[in-house]
């Protein structure tokens, strides 16, 4: 009885998870242009809408490009600052990595409205650089988080072997150290690009009058009624999500990345 | 390979870009907030720099503590739904076969990522009168015909427990995973029923989790900004809209930060709340 109603309980929770999908998957589906559940006709036009309408692919493209550049960009924060706090000691250091989780934990509008002022100031507003740079500040958590993770878990005397066979810091970092952050570096990597992108106010704060990425042009496209493409391009995003997600388990250990990765929390 | 303490300059070397990366575009932005929030706004431009405490003062009047009252009350509301549903499912998902365990943490990943515009569409589309789950009920029979469920509050409160529940399993996953199972044998043992092992030794054993975890998702339910403009009325609108609005389109920065700021000192009080009930939780 009680692996029944466990079964249950687990199907209720999976089902509210996925209701709100599998209409938008219906909708999707629609041989016209109306919003209409269960789906009238089936067509996969709104599909390929999103890469043969010349505004949904730029905003695609846009949106594939911020994400690939601020996740690398946010990598490259991470990287050096998780080795350091591995490898030295100093206690003060540990400000930056404090520094760098704190974007993350505060509602995102603060950070989005901290980067409008700055950029405002600084006169680089609206700039698309500056969505590259606010995006990689905004998930440099999501890398530093995984790589610390992954630094606390090699083995430190396998460095010291190769320390004492008389390889410097630069040779260690290379031929050991790295292959085993690997994983981590590239998890870390996979966060913070599926979050850039789909993360809509900052995007919006910093560059949302001169460059339309996807979840902005959904939102402006909202306002002014609906097209089935909004719903296409939502299954695509979904779809996205689920492959990145699926080969980070595949090829780490994901119980094991989300076990440490709330104990910041 | 033992930590060292640096010695040579050249052993800061690597803390050089990232630290200087999180002070030019971390540190120098809020403290840029903080400062014109006390700027005075320029009708002409967007600020001159001056020291008045106007823009907090504004706060005081009775149509932002209406704003600010809803935005804690349903970030509440939107805690205690999801600390509610999720620890049970958590708590039988860390004893899972890890394949399920693996499923479903990619389930929940790939719906926690998604964007807030989406999650607001998905919902509004389900809530519509012409797609939505209405036209279920009419199918089957029980109901007379199809209505719209938005805007309402019931429609903001279901979408922003959607976008927090992942997140809220996800932050209670690993205390749960750490949990003693032979506590619950013991229990069992002596006669319990699941359920009143689970609520008379898992529940308080996991006191301080519990708290630590719904003030986390209060905080994440805070800066829900799209979802109250997409299902909601303007009465339903919450302090992260407010802030945008000033912002960008009544050009009131200091207004904004001013705002802004003032969420950060709850969100910094309950942080600190929430370091407080862990280490008590320790030293017990």
């Amino acid at each position: 009885m009680n692996t029944a109603l466990q079964r249950l309980y687990f199907a209720l929770f999976g089902l509210f998870l996925s209701l709100p999908l599998i209409v938008v998957a219906g909708v999707s589906v629609n041989e016209k242009q109306n919003l209409a559940f269960p789906p009238q006709g089936f067509s996969l036009s709104w599909y390929g809408e999103i890469f043969a309408n010349p505004e949904w692919r730029s905003a695609l493209v846009a949106s594939v490009v911020l994400a690939a550049l601020s996740a690398a960009l946010a990598v490259v924060i991470a990287l050096p600052l998780a080795w350091f706090l591995w490898r030295r000691e100093a206690r003060w250091a540990n400000i930056f990595q404090l520094l760098g989780i704190a974007p993350f934990t505060l509602p995102p509008v603060i950070t989005a409205l901290g980067l409008l002022t700055f950029w405002a100031t600084t006169g680089f507003y609206g700039q698309p650089a500056t969505a590259v740079v606010s995006h990689a500040i905004f998930f440099v958590t999501l890398p530093l988080v995984t790589l610390s993770l992954g630094f606390s878990a090699i083995d430190r005397s396998l460095v010291e072997a190769a320390a004492t066979m008389g390889a410097d810091d630069r040779t260690v970092f290379r031929t050991v150290v790295l292959p085993l952050i690997l994983p981590y570096l590239v998890s870390g990597y996979a966060f913070a690009f599926v979050l850039s992108l789909n993360e809509y106010i900052v995007a919006y704060m910093t560059v949302g009058f001169t460059m339309e990425t996807l979840p902005i042009k959904i939102f402006n496209a909202l306002r002014y009624g609906y097209t089935p493409t909004m719903a296409s391009v939502t299954i695509l995003f979904v779809a996205i999500a689920a492959i990145v997600f699926s080969l980070v388990a595949r090829f780490g250990d994901l119980p094991k990345l989300l076990g440490a990765m709330s104990t910041r929390d | 390979m033992r930590r060292e303490p640096p010695q040579k300059f050249s052993d800061y070397g690597p803390l050089l870009f990232p630290a200087g990366m999180l002070i030019v575009f971390f540190v120098v932005p809020f403290t840029t907030m903080i400062a014109v929030s006390f700027f005075r706004r320029n009708p002409a431009g967007f600020y001159s720099p001056d020291f008045v405490f106007d823009n907090y003062a504004r706060f005081l009047s009775l149509f932002f503590g209406k704003v600010l009252g809803f935005s804690l009350g349903l970030a509440v509301a939107v805690a205690v739904c999801c600390v509610v549903l999720a620890l049970p499912f958590t708590y039988l998902l860390a004893r899972s076969k890890r394949r399920t365990q693996v499923f479903w943490l990619v389930a929940l990943l790939s719906v926690l990522s998604l964007s807030e515009v989406i999650i607001g569409f998905a919902w509004s589309t389900l809530f519509s009168r012409t797609a939505g789950i209405t036209n279920l009920l009419v199918t089957l029979g029980l109901m007379q015909e199809a209505v719209a469920l938005n805007p309402s509050f019931g429609a903001v409160l279901t979408a922003m427990v959607y976008q927090a529940l992942p997140y809220t399993v996800l932050v209670l996953y690993p205390a749960l995973v750490r949990l003693d199972p032979t506590l619950t044998e013991a229990a069992r043992t002596l006669g319990a029923s699941p359920l009143k092992a689970f609520f008379t030794v898992v529940v308080p054993a996991l006191r301080n989790t519990i708290i630590a975890t719904l003030i986390m998702v209060f905080i994440f339910a805070l800066g829900s900004y799209l979802l109250p403009q997409i299902l909601g009325r303007p009465q339903h609108w919450t302090l992260s809209v407010l802030i945008t609005d000033q912002a960008i389109y009544q050009s009131n920065m200091p207004f904004a930060a001013a705002m802004a700021v003032f969420l950060v000192l709850v969100t910094l009080g309950l942080v600190a709340l929430t370091v407080y009930a862990g280490r008590k939780g320790e030293a017990a």
